[in-house]
């Protein structure tokens, strides 16, 4: 049919753990919690299969812990949740963070806060992601809006982790996650891996934490590859072991934060479409993009002149882009399934607060093209 | 015009309409068109209304829920009276024999002894959701009967093959025998 690429119905979910396969993921650890549960039962199925582990936790905050020593032992690893669960694994997200464990983190969004409602869909999470755990850290959440593109953005979710060591979050949402679509899935030799840097074999002088020439991240041995490495919550010198140097502290959150600042253009990605004489630019992500393309071919073929944004990486935001979106333009309209998260970015970025707009819902439905066709046609 | 490629099924938890879906969509892909299968989850994923909802195009799908559907396929009298006003004017309505239904409906209303051929003359329950794909198959020919029986196939426990051709069967025969009448 497609040459002979495999070509088959799958669910977002399933897509998911298709990608972190391909990836290289052979650890899971988690705690399973509606819409996310089809991660956790796939990987119980298909992780020993490939000689990886499975292990469901006593809860979110084991899992997330678990995950992060997965990874610190050398294997890929992954854990998924959803809103409640994602509460509960702040701690530990902030402890990957400092302590540069790559790892990725599902989100499947559901409407909180607290239980909410658990079998509907929301986008609410958008900036507990950014700021769920205390304390200044890099960030990077990615939102797939497809089937395909879950495949493609955890496979990226795992290369900028093992990139920049880091705990990078996957934002899906439960209509992305739960809805099954047609997906090609690409050969294995067209997929493109990035590796962690490791200690040269018989370092004897390997510092965990030592920044070599020309690297921005340090190379990481793994728990028993016979390597002295200590980690640590507390703030810590090149050896990895805990200091109270405010210089040293200064250095350390400092470099971390730049892993991610200094790398945005090499880390952002965003899609768009339909831009040629827009004079208003639909922006959506995840599940509620469905919706917003819908529309805005629908407002096309009525003659309302509309482009669409998708921005692929929440966080960092594309900053340059989507102010030279609003320069160009003029107008922004921002859809989601909450009450101006991600909104409230848009508005930080943009200087003429006059031009943006936003349609947000929150009774558990996803926003429907309609709705936002009415709303362009209010706009223009 | 596409008038028959936005489906919904509806039904009683259990009744496997879920998979229904699945293998609607999985024909239509194994056909080369595009499908999009999503469902409603929740406390009525047992008994109560249940639902799945099938979208099948040449083209880009690109809202994946079913708002108006062209289709609507019910097997019990609660899942026809919830989901009776999501069918659009002049949709195609595919109802067993055993629901009672308003008169003077804007429907194509095909009434079929769905369930009953499922419990006599197959003798298993379980299958009344292919015998429903059968029927649909053979009312609006959204997918080829070819990949239908392919995705049943594809997608029903080993050993029970010969079990769901007959279902298929007797879902198409239903609509013949009534074309015929």
């Amino acid at each position: 049919m497609m040459g002979n690429r495999e070509v088959r119905l799958m669910q977002g979910n399933e897509a998911c753990v298709e990608g972190a396969l391909a990836a290289g993921m052979r650890f899971y650890a988690g705690y399973p919690i509606t819409p996310s549960t089809e991660i956790a039962e796939i990987c119980a199925q298909k992780l020993p299969l490939v000689g990886g582990k499975f292990i469901q936790m006593e809860d979110e905050i084991a899992g997330m812990a678990a995950t992060i020593g997965g990874s610190l032992a050398g294997l890929k690893s992954m854990t998924a949740t959803s809103g409640p669960g994602f509460s509960l694994k702040q701690e530990n997200i902030g402890y990957a963070a400092l302590t540069e464990t790559p790892c990725v983190v599902v989100n499947v969004q559901r409407y909180g806060p607290s239980t909410g409602l658990p079998t509907s869909p929301a986008q609410g999470d958008i900036m507990q992601a950014k700021w769920g755990t205390h304390g200044d850290h890099p960030v990077i959440a990615l939102s797939p809006t497809s089937v395909r593109e879950t495949f493609d953005l955890t496979i990226k979710a795992f290369n900028l982790s093992e990139k920049y060591r880091l705990p990078v979050f996957l934002m899906l949402d439960e209509i992305v996650g739960h809805m099954r679509e047609k997906i090609e899935i690409p050969n294995k030799e067209d997929i493109e891996i990035f590796n962690r840097l490791k200690p040269e074999k018989d370092s004897s002088e390997y510092k965990a934490y030592e920044i070599k020439e020309n690297e921005f991240v340090p190379r990481m041995a793994a728990f028993g590859d016979g390597f002295k490495f200590h980690v640590t919550g507390l703030m810590h010198d090149e050896s990895g072991f805990p200091t109270n140097d405010s210089q040293i502290s200064d250095k350390l959150l400092r470099r971390i934060m730049s892993k991610v600042d200094d790398n945005v253009d090499d880390i952002v990605m965003y899609e768009e479409e339909f831009m040629d004489d827009a004079e208003l630019v639909v922006l959506a992500y995840g599940g509620t993009y469905r919706s917003a393309r819908s529309a805005v071919k629908e407002a096309r073929r009525l003659g309302y002149k509309v482009g669409l944004f998708k921005p692929l990486t929440l966080w960092p935001s594309p900053d340059k882009k989507i102010k030279d979106l609003n320069e160009k333009t003029g107008k922004i309209l921002v859809a989601e399934l909450n009450l101006g998260q991600y909104f409230s970015e848009v508005e930080r970025i943009v200087s003429d607060k006059s031009s943006l707009y936003k349609l947000c819902k929150v009774t558990g439905e996803a926003i429907t093209p309609n709705e936002i066709l009415t709303k362009i046609r209010e706009v223009l | 015009m596409e008038l028959r490629n936005k489906i919904r099924l509806s039904g009683s938890g259990g009744q496997g309409l879920i998979l229904a879906g699945i293998i609607l969509a999985e024909a239509a892909i194994l056909d080369g068109k595009n499908a999009v299968q999503s469902q409603s989850y929740g406390p009525e994923a047992r008994g109560g209304a249940s639902k799945a909802e099938v979208i099948i195009s040449d083209g880009d799908i690109d809202y994946p829920k079913v708002e108006e559907a062209e289709v609507l396929l019910s097997l019990t009298q609660v899942a026809y009276s919830k989901y009776v006003n999501t069918l659009k004017k002049g949709g195609t309505l595919i109802l067993d024999s055993s629901i009672e239904l308003s008169k003077n409906l804007p429907f194509n209303v095909i009434k079929i002894p769905i369930l009953n051929t499922a419990v006599e003359k197959i003798k298993k329950p379980m299958v009344a959701n292919i015998i429903a794909l059968g029927a649909i198959q053979a009312i609006t020919e959204v997918v080829s009967i070819k990949s239908l029986e392919k995705a049943v196939l594809n997608r029903v426990p080993k050993g029970t093959e010969e079990l769901n051709k007959q279902a298929l069967l007797e879902g198409y025969n239903l609509i013949k025998e009534k074309n015929r009448k």
